[in-house]
């Protein structure tokens, strides 16, 4: 093997690692005092990590531990994509970390989100069902940690065990799915099974469990029941991570393997997808309409969410899957700005989250108001926000295959969604607030910046037909 | 970069100037009304280069030009008009100057008011003049949804419901043209997302039936096509004054525009077979929405309704699809939009004044405010179809089209629809009879109040001098008309 070759395909976990254990030391030597300086440490380090990621290879390829791990410009552009997300998480997260209860914790909070980000990318990188295995776990099990970080909230506690019962189920049906791919086709690479595969009953019951499990991850609609618990139970930075981070992790695994593995079946998996799409589309979106916290609501508007990404997959063109893409990286952009707006409005009421405190929020906090009015249409799919051309790329890949139906059932539940979305607008615009409770929020400088980032990305990434190109010409490699 | 993309910049520039400069409402009001001069000025200046290039040019739009955005998807932003789209512009740039003089006085958050209205205008500019059907699209989707919170935060009465509903039937209406334009391109096999190049193409009649269905009903529901009107009134009586304004002068000329850019003149053969569908629906819709207007109480309510008849009549007249016909529904989205947005600007004036739209509550007008009311006369008279005015140039045009069809189903579509004048003279009539000749109700109130400002005058007095001019020599705009349409019907 070669050794300078080896370092350079993951250069980018290396980065990751290195940057986890010197917060580790920094965590376990650091006195008292230096515990302020923690948040910029590892912004700083995140930061140099993700710009350096950005410019050092997006020309590189190869496989490495004999072809189980693949190192290629589309995998380190998706895992820039989620190193993007998991930098504003963490500047949201600030101000609820130096809360006077958090701040000894902060150090494990960057740290295991580190990790299960390492593990995102091993899933993302996986050539081999074993590596994807492990990624999968080392991103699940630091995750229920997170969810759990509250942990004298009776919440936070719940959703912490409801998780790791629901990852450990979900490990076991993908561990269920893959014996039987093993079985039959003797192999856990990747190339190896979709060479050999002859779509033998046995195959496909080893698909369905191993796609359930990812439906898990996804919070697809029949393995959706955990996701409102969980995402109202755990801390809001946390829940904007899962709804962000873990679910794009979970499609652009799936993207790969469906393609690389099961490109040969796709006639089978096909109609499940089909099928699963316009359930969750539509279950998600009437759900989300009676919900009264908002936490609560944003987990079912992930879900349908999740649904129109769905689409993409469907499509199965190149254009299908940058558009995929494309959608996850504005859908990031547009949940971010909204967790964003929910962190901070929780802080402030004592962690009040039902939709009544955003009651006249225009009136004391404009400029929250307006963002999170930007990120709702953003996700609605309405001009000229970032959210209107992902969805309408996304419904062009799906008639590009003559899904007319599909199409339609999603296009019509866009109006659904439009509604619940223009509910909460109502509340924060048309709401009036009694006098006395009129105040301003203050927000820290982190979240602002943020904010403003995902503001930013909201309004431009539509317009800079650029990043759709280059994604494109990274797309063409995987079909 | 060509002189039409002006027209969406300079709504972006007074966006910029309002969010940077302004701070009080004088500032506020000298960036609109700067703009509309410049946005009028403009509006002059292409008028006289269109006639200049029409003379020397028979390309079927002028003024084209092109760049490339998502190369890979063939999107590009191509603009370009014709007669009729400089006409429209020429509309709204009309009706979105005087609106600005209809809000002088609005007293509630008055930059965020202007600053959705400026939203509002890059949506229609930017619709009419893109002829790539992305773009158009996208202009569509931004001119529908400031509505909600124009309607939601400055509206009266239950501006709420109102806001709600208008806001999702239009996007349940846009939802129908977002599959159909995706679905004409992808059907089609052409490279490019511009009009002009797809209308050369043919699409598999199975396909065409199902976007011709899709795309004339999702831009009808936005022309207030029978059984989707009922946002319009609702939407139409909670609106502020402006807002009305515009959406019923220029607004609902999307939906007419669109089903004349995109489903007729993309889906022929379907258009014509399935025409009848929906000139049945537009029949019911024009004599529907006159029957409702005359037991309406609530003036601005009347006036919705007539717009729904009104547009009814434009849908109508575009699915005759003769060159006659269609003249008289590009004329009557014209003559419309003027009727209707002096209608508004004057019920607006009368509700500052008299805090009621309640035609039982106000009487005998004439005698207080005789500018305002001599106004409301012409305007109803328009609205009526009276020789000389707009409206009886549009409607005449479209019922000799309409008569030259010798069978039997549009014949007697045709004379039930006719009937609609007779009906309109009746609300038309009984209202201007109750409310300004009547006899003074609650004496003491109104015996005070003031006759028009100078800014409702000037609103006002053009909009009035646009109608007289169209109803006095109406062959300019229906030459720009007819010249258009020929390459139209030529395909």
């Amino acid at each position: 093997m070669n050794f300078s070759n080896f370092f350079l395909y993951i250069q980018q976990e290396i980065r990751l690692v290195f940057l986890i254990v010197i917060l580790f030391l920094y965590d376990i030597f650091s006195p008292k005092v230096g515990r302020i300086f923690f948040t910029k440490i590892v912004l700083i380090g995140f930061t140099i990590i993700t710009i350096l990621n950005f410019l050092s290879c997006f020309t590189i390829f190869g496989k490495i531990f004999g072809g189980m791990y693949i190192t290629s410009p589309l995998t380190t552009f998706v895992k820039n994509i989620l190193n993007i997300a998991t930098l504003l998480v963490f500047l949201q997260s600030n101000k609820w970390l130096s809360s006077k209860d958090m701040v000894l914790k902060q150090g494990e909070f960057y740290i295991i989100m580190l990790i299960s980000l390492l593990g995102m990318y091993l899933m993302i990188s996986a050539e081999n069902f074993m590596i994807l295995y492990i990624g999968m776990e080392m991103a699940t099990v630091p995750l229920a940690c997170l969810v759990t970080f509250n942990k004298y909230q009776r919440k936070s506690a719940e959703a912490g065990v409801k998780y790791i019962l629901i990852s450990g189920f979900s490990s076991g049906l993908m561990l269920f799915g893959l014996s039987f791919l093993y079985g039959s086709l003797g192999s856990f690479y990747f190339s190896n099974i979709n060479l050999n595969t002859i779509a033998s009953p046995l195959e496909i019951l080893g698909f369905i469990f191993f796609f359930s499990s990812l439906g898990l991850k996804l919070s697809l609609v029949p393995f959706h029941l955990w996701t409102a618990d969980v995402y109202e139970g755990a801390p809001t930075s946390v829940t904007a991570y899962l709804s962000v981070v873990s679910k794009g992790t979970a499609v652009f695994t799936l993207i790969f393997v469906l393609y690389k593995v099961f490109g040969h079946i796709e006639l089978i998996w096909h109609n499940i997808l089909w099928v699963l799409s316009v359930l969750t589309i539509i279950l998600g979106n009437l759900f989300a309409i009676h919900q009264k916290d908002i936490k609560r609501f944003f987990a079912f508007s992930s879900i349908s969410q999740a649904g129109y990404i769905l689409l993409g997959i469907i499509a199965g063109t190149t254009q299908g899957m940058t558009s995929t893409i494309f959608y996850v990286l504005i859908y990031l952009f547009s949940n971010l700005a909204v967790f964003g707006v929910i962190a901070i409005v929780e802080y402030q009421t004592n962690g009040d989250t039902r939709i009544k405190v955003f009651n006249g929020l225009y009136q004391s906090n404009p400029k929250l108001a307006l963002v999170m009015m930007f990120a709702l249409f953003s996700l609605g799919g309405i001009p000229p926000f970032s959210g209107f051309f992902s969805k309408f790329f996304i419904f062009m890949a799906a008639i590009e295959r003559e899904q007319y139906i599909l199409v339609f059932i999603a296009l019509l539940n866009t109006v659904i969604s439009l509604y619940y979305y223009l509910l909460i607008i109502k509340i924060m615009f048309l709401e009036k607030k009694e006098k006395n409770i009129l105040k301003c929020y203050k927000v820290d400088i982190y979240n602002r910046f943020n904010l403003l980032i995902c503001t930013i990305g909201i309004f431009i990434i539509g317009f800079l037909s650029i990043i759709y190109e280059y994604i494109e010409t990274l797309s063409f490699g995987i079909l | 970069m060509s002189i039409l993309s002006l027209f969406v910049i300079i709504p972006v520039l007074m966006i910029v100037a309002l969010l940077l400069v302004c701070k009080g409402i004088n500032s506020i009001r000298l960036v609109m009304v700067l703009g509309a001069v410049v946005l009028i000025v403009l509006v002059i200046i292409l008028t006289i280069l269109f006639f200049h290039e029409r003379s020397i040019s028979n390309a079927k739009m002028l003024f084209v030009s092109s760049i490339k955005w998502y190369s890979p998807l063939n999107i590009s932003y191509t603009v370009g008009i014709d007669g009729v789209s400089i006409l429209m512009l020429i509309l709204s740039v009309i009706v979105m100057s005087t609106g600005i003089l209809s809000s002088w006085n609005i007293n509630n958050m008055e930059k965020e008011y202007f600053l959705w209205y400026c939203i509002l205008l890059i949506g229609v500019f930017g619709f009419f003049i893109s002829i790539d059907l992305f773009t158009m699209f996208l202009f569509y989707e931004i001119a529908l949804i400031p509505m909600y919170l124009l309607i939601g935060l400055w509206g009266t009465g239950n501006k709420e419901y109102s806001a709600m509903k208008l806001t999702l039937m239009l996007m349940g209406g846009s939802v129908f043209i977002m599959f159909g334009i995706i679905g004409i391109y992808h059907t089609s096999g052409s490279i490019t997302m511009n009009i002009l190049e797809i209308a050369k193409l043919y699409i598999p009649m199975g396909y065409q039936r199902w976007f011709f269905l899709s795309t004339f009903l999702g831009f009808g529901i936005l022309s207030a096509l029978f059984p989707f009107h009922t946002w319009s009134p609702d939407g139409h009586a909670s609106a502020p004054t402006a807002v009305s304004m515009l959406h019923a002068g220029v607004l609902m000329k999307l939906g007419g525009y669109g089903c004349f850019r995109v489903a007729i003149y993309l889906l022929p053969e379907a258009a014509h077979e399935l025409s009848w569908i929906f000139l049945i629906l537009t029949s019911i819709g024009v004599i529907y929405g006159a029957f409702n207007a005359v037991v309406q109480t609530d003036l601005k309510y009347i006036n919705a309704y007539s717009s729904v008849s009104h547009c009814g009549l434009v849908l109508f007249a575009i699915l005759i699809m003769n060159q006659t016909a269609m003249t008289g529904a590009i004329m009557q989205m014209l003559s419309h939009g003027l009727t209707t947005s002096l209608f508004f600007a004057l019920i607006g004036s009368i509700y500052n004044r008299m805090h009621t739209r309640n035609i039982k509550e106000i009487g005998g007008i004439m005698k207080i405010m005789p500018f305002l009311s001599v106004c409301y006369v012409i305007a109803g008279l328009t609205s009526l179809g009276l020789p000389g005015l707009s409206g009886f140039i549009s409607e005449m045009t479209i019922f000799v089209g309409a008569f030259q069809y010798s069978d039997l189903f549009h014949r007697v579509l045709t004379i039930v629809t006719c009937c609609s004048i007779v009906i309109s003279a009746v609300y038309i009539l009984r209202t201007i009879g109750k409310i300004l000749y009547g006899e003074i109700i609650q004496k003491q109130h109104i015996v005070n109040l003031k006759d028009a400002t100078w800014y409702e005058k000037t609103s006002v007095i053009c909009l009035i001098i646009a109608i007289i001019f169209i109803g006095i020599y109406p062959s300019v705009p229906s030459e720009m008309i007819s010249t258009s349409l020929i390459f139209f019907l030529q395909k």
